[in-house]
């Protein structure tokens, strides 16, 4: 990929025995969003240390905006910007201050800077509460400080580790606007999230990571429709059964439990499938309580692929 | 010029005023040292301690004020040694990551954790003087205004570079533990010997031979032997004793304090350097 700003060869980081990233090879172009999805302690958190040098390269190369992670961390720490996963706020500074601080620290010049912290404080809707100090705010207007100062210096490449945990959906919503702003003025982002709505709507490009490594890279729709053009959800009296005639049925790609019941993937048309797997389903004696036709989504495509719901 | 270190040495006096408590907390032991400890033994020590004839001339101190040069080391050691603990609690609370991920050079953040905690021993040692001056301590005895600020200038040269060495050291110790409670330790087990083992309460001339070589090689000693030459002068009599200081000698203790200031940065960069957050 020759307009990477992000590449990453075969990267592997092991805590004592726990691989936690197990040889992970992706690149991330200028100017997209790029997601990883995957379940809690699939190894994001880490990639993203590693890729902000803040973990040691135990194997493997990285490269942000043509430098060498391992090589070059303080020009690497020059393009970057993060929203880190867990709280990193000074309790006793207040909210102007902990801007402040940082702007300060990416050497933002004055004038700019104190624009800046109003336009961010505007955009949070933490104006109001500009000299309270940190301990005095809900959980929420803490994440939306940290994304507030995540945002504000404008890196190459900026990394949220789940920005949006915890916020209410307008304030959700908005953020995903100014990311989105960001993003179009020139900033690559790199997201990870266990929201699939806000992976979909964002995301340019997306990998779904596992036990430390890569299962699968692609838009949203081509993840999609590696599921096929549509979906079957059917919630019977005794799934495990269903699951077994299921996999018989030519047309079924695969079933996989959900919620209550069960999600088939198949090829070609679902309304065409429909009566065969239910006329099956019959002839083994299984009651069928509900079946209805949908359009694969991310959720689909994260169960799929992880065999597993969404553990937020 | 460089001056990002300016920005953590803005968060770490920002927080250092929030919280006067620590501040005045900070002074209570060395006012009760020299209110009491030093007021007391003065009353005894300078009974019989007073030369029978002095030389015509010659500059008697009382014990208070020999003592007080000591007080001010002991405090600027403690807080010194002290000073690393904000990297610490930045550590633990996750707040060292915003940091490290920063353009921000490492060097620049321990030269700014390392200015502020200088700048907290300053104001430490400008009240003790004060407090020093007010119970009786004879500190510049017959000096000009001119030579007072001279004087002041000298000692918190030396207190200057002192607790730069120190704060290296500490900020080296933090950035390796884990927990406060480790610094605790490691700052418990140091500053009794490095205390006790320097000229900052008695005179070293009469210690055993170990004991003399090791408060030679005590960073302490050299400071307080710097605070005694601008406070009380280069030539007096106390504790029984006479002590001659010549400039010779106080360049030696300054640059004593140099190479152990230069060593203990030389070691936490490397440190710095090296630092991850696991
Ligand atoms: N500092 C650490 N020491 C030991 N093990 C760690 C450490 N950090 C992470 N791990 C382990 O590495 C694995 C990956 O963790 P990581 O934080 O990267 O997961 P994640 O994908 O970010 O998960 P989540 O969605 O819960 O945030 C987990 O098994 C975790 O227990
Ligand atoms: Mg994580």
């Amino acid at each position: 990929m020759p307009d990477a700003i992000i590449d990453v060869q075969d990267l592997a980081h092991s805590f004592g025995d726990v691989k936690a990233v197990d040889g992970v090879s992706f690149q991330v172009r200028k100017g997209e969003i790029f997601s990883f999805l995957g379940p809690n302690g699939a190894g994001k958190s880490t990639t993203i240390n590693i890729l902000t040098t803040l973990l040691p390269i135990q194997r493997g190369t990285v490269r942000v905006a043509g430098y060498d992670v391992a090589s070059e961390p303080e020009a690497v720490r020059q393009q970057i910007g993060i929203v880190f996963q867990e709280e990193t706020l000074d309790r006793d500074l207040t909210v102007w201050e902990i801007l402040e601080f940082h702007g300060r620290l990416y050497s933002m010049e004055r004038a700019a800077r104190h624009r800046r912290i109003d336009e961010m404080m505007g955009l949070v809707e933490l104006t109001a509460k500009r000299d309270v100090q940190i301990k005095h705010l809900s959980g929420g207007m803490k994440r939306r400080l940290e994304i507030a100062r995540g945002l504000m210096t404008r890196p190459q490449v900026l990394y949220l580790d789940e920005p949006t945990l915890g916020l209410d959906p307008q304030t959700r919503m908005r953020t995903w606007e100014y990311i989105r702003k960001v993003n179009d003025e020139g900033t690559t982002i790199f997201l990870t999230t266990h929201y699939m709505d806000e992976a979909d709507r964002l995301s340019d490009r997306i990998s779904i990571i596992d036990h430390g490594r890569i299962i699968v890279t692609g838009t949203a729709e081509e993840l999609k429709n590696a599921l096929g053009e549509d979906m079957i959800y059917l919630e019977t009296d005794d799934n495990r059964t269903a699951e077994e005639v299921l996999a018989g049925i030519d047309s079924v790609k695969d079933a996989k439990p959900a919620l209550r019941g069960l999600s088939v993937a198949i090829t070609g048309e679902g309304a065409r499938s429909l009566p065969v797997i239910l006329e099956r389903l019959k002839a083994r004696g299984i009651g069928i309580r509900s079946a209805s036709l949908k359009k694969p989504t991310l959720d689909d495509v994260f169960v799929h692929f992880t065999g597993r719901e969404i553990r937020g | 010029m460089a001056m990002e270190f300016l920005t953590i040495y803005w968060r770490d006096m920002l927080r250092f005023f929030r919280f006067r408590g620590l501040l005045f907390a900070s002074l209570v032991q060395p006012a009760l040292w020299m209110a009491f400890f030093g007021v007391a033994m003065s009353s005894n020590f300078d009974r019989f301690s007073m030369p029978a004839a002095l030389p015509p001339g010659a500059l008697f101190v009382p014990y208070l004020t020999f003592m007080a040069a000591g007080v001010i080391a002991l405090t600027t050691l403690f807080t010194s040694l002290f000073g690393g603990i904000s990297l610490l609690f930045d550590k633990n609370w996750g707040l060292m990551r915003e940091i490290l991920a920063s353009p921000i050079p490492r060097s620049h953040l321990l030269l700014g954790i390392s200015l502020s905690g200088m700048t907290k021993s300053y104001i430490q040692v400008v009240i003790i003087m004060i407090f020093g001056l007010l119970i009786g301590v004879r500190f510049f005895p017959g000096a000009s205004p001119l030579h007072i600020v001279v004087a002041i200038a000298g000692i918190l040269l030396f207190v200057g570079i002192f607790s730069l060495g120190f704060l290296f050291l500490s900020s080296t110790i933090s950035m390796r533990m884990e927990t406060p409670e480790g610094l605790q330790g490691v700052i418990t087990l140091l500053s009794m010997p490095i205390f006790f083992v320097s000229n900052a309460l008695y005179p070293v001339n009469t210690f055993p031979w170990a004991m003399q070589a090791a408060s030679v090689a005590n960073p302490l000693t050299h400071m307080v032997t710097g605070i005694r030459y601008f406070a009380i002068g280069p030539d007096f009599y106390a504790l029984g004793g006479h002590y001659i200081t010549t400039p010779l000698d106080l360049l030696l203790s300054l640059g004593a304090l140099l190479a152990f200031a230069g060593v203990m940065f030389a070691i936490a960069w490397w440190t710095f350097k090296k630092a991850v957050v696991t």
